[in-house]
């Protein structure tokens, strides 16, 4: 089951090309890109590991695409985002985030079921992959 | 029958590119005659600027007809002595690629080894890698460049810095330019030392000492700038403190002009404090008189920064 988190996921997954265009929107609109990746891939699991600093000093999207594939080259097999954050007084968050690499093979998500008072139910979600421990789910 | 013609004209157009029109529309041309009138001498490196911008502009205009083209080199290697303007012609140069499409950005990160090289194991590599991010998409200058190689010094981390800067240079071609700069002779020792880099450099530019006549050009337009002008008798005296000057050690071409400049100013103000002949004029604040020149520890045998 793909995952579907962050702007695009509907779409194929992004070229380069296409990454460096979208790093480029956010970097002209005075965003701080950043690279961050993780193997759990929990939609409430909100923050992911840093990959380095996030960039707030580079005029060029291309220095945000390198650090990408340098993170593909340690962590092929995770999920791997980029964020933008906007630093504006009264936004103080983050604007736009996409997923730019993802594991080659993704189990997807168990929904589990549990009655309790009455007739209420409760629902939960866990992913077939977090069932191992980390660094050995992809 | 009219319209045919039309769509004959425009085929016969595709197939054609006025080079000429492409050197104005660019903009290029501009940053050429801005970089002929505002760069006093330096005649070879203007000439080397030329017929770089002219080849790029060829092999863009190569590009678009579909002819078989490669991005090519663009590093650059600047060797001359201190105060030649390698630093002001890079930022130029800046402009130029970024006009010509060849950097997207064309801003200047200028580095020396401090930059680069990190204090202990380990920091070498993020700190070099954080200033080749910043400079992508446009120009890296790194300043005295020889002294990242230290043969002295087995375990010296320059050598670890050089590695991943030769590394990027080559695979990230398209990002960004590198250029190396620094004293002529130290130049040619560090490339000796590092074949690697001799071999990605195209472009190895030699920046010329200036003439005198050039180096008082330079002191007038300087002072133009300022509002402020020479007498006859000034200049005269100008002219010898650039030749006795020359001859001393450290001579910093158009840097030690400016500084000579700077400490006629200082000495200007002195003396009209000293006269003090009443209110002073806009003519009298901004004319530096001969003995502002005369009083240079030059002209008693001293040396001068």
């Amino acid at each position: 089951m793909k995952l579907r988190q962050g702007t695009f996921s509907f779409l194929p997954d992004l070229t380069d090309a296409e990454i460096h265009t979208q790093v480029q929107y956010c970097i002209d609109n005075g965003w701080a890109v950043s690279v961050e990746y993780t193997d759990d891939p929990h939609p409430r699991n909100t923050y992911w590991e840093m990959w380095g600093h996030p960039m707030f000093d580079n005029p060029d999207a291309a220095a945000v695409v390198f650090e990408v594939n340098e993170c593909r080259k340690q962590f092929g097999d995770y999920y791997i985002r980029v964020i933008a954050f906007d630093s504006t007084h009264g936004w103080e968050s983050i604007k736009l985030s996409f997923i730019v690499n993802r594991p080659k093979d993704e189990p997807g998500f168990h929904v589990s079921r549990e009655e309790v008072k009455g007739r209420s139910m409760r629902y939960s979600i866990k992913s077939y992959a977090t069932d191992k421990p980390e660094g050995k789910r992809y | 029958m009219t319209n045919n013609n039309i769509s004959e004209n425009k085929n016969s157009h595709l197939g054609k590119i006025d080079l000429h029109a492409e050197l104005v529309e660019t903009g290029v041309e501009q940053v050429l005659v801005d970089l002929d009138k505002s760069l006093i001498g330096l005649e070879p490196v203007k000439t080397r600027i030329r017929e770089t911008a002219a080849l790029l502009l060829v092999e863009k205009a190569r590009e678009k007809l579909g002819l078989a083209h490669e991005t090519p080199t663009l590093h650059m290697s600047f060797s001359g002595n201190p105060g030649t303007g390698k630093t002001t012609v890079a930022l130029r140069m800046a402009e130029l690629l970024h006009k010509l499409g060849y950097v997207r950005k064309g801003h200047l990160v200028t580095v020396t080894r401090d930059d680069l090289v990190g204090q202990y194991i380990g920091h070498t590599a993020p700190k070099t890698k954080e200033v080749l991010k910043k400079a992508m998409g446009g120009v890296l200058f790194i300043d005295e460049a020889y002294y990242l190689y230290r043969p002295e010094n087995e375990r010296d981390y320059g050598q670890e810095a050089i590695e991943i800067l030769l590394q990027v240079m080559e695979n990230n071609r398209d990002d960004l330019v590198v250029i190396l700069a620094g004293y002529k002779n130290r130049m040619n020792t560090f490339f000796e030392s590092n074949p690697g880099f001799r071999s990605r450099i195209a472009h190895h530019i030699e920046f010329p000492d200036y003439s005198t006549p050039e180096l008082l050009d330079i002191g007038s337009s300087m002072l133009d700038q300022l509002n402020y002008y020479l007498t006859k008798s000034a200049k005269d005296a100008f002219i010898e403190y650039i030749n006795l000057r020359k001859e001393q050690p450290h001579f910093a071409n158009a840097r030690s002009i400016r500084n000579a400049l700077d400490r006629a100013r200082l000495r200007q103000a002195n003396r009209l404090f000293k006269e003090n002949n009443g209110p002073v004029n806009a003519e009298i604040l901004s004319t530096l008189e001969e003995v502002d020149i005369r009083e240079s520890r030059v002209f008693s045998g001293g040396i001068d920064n």
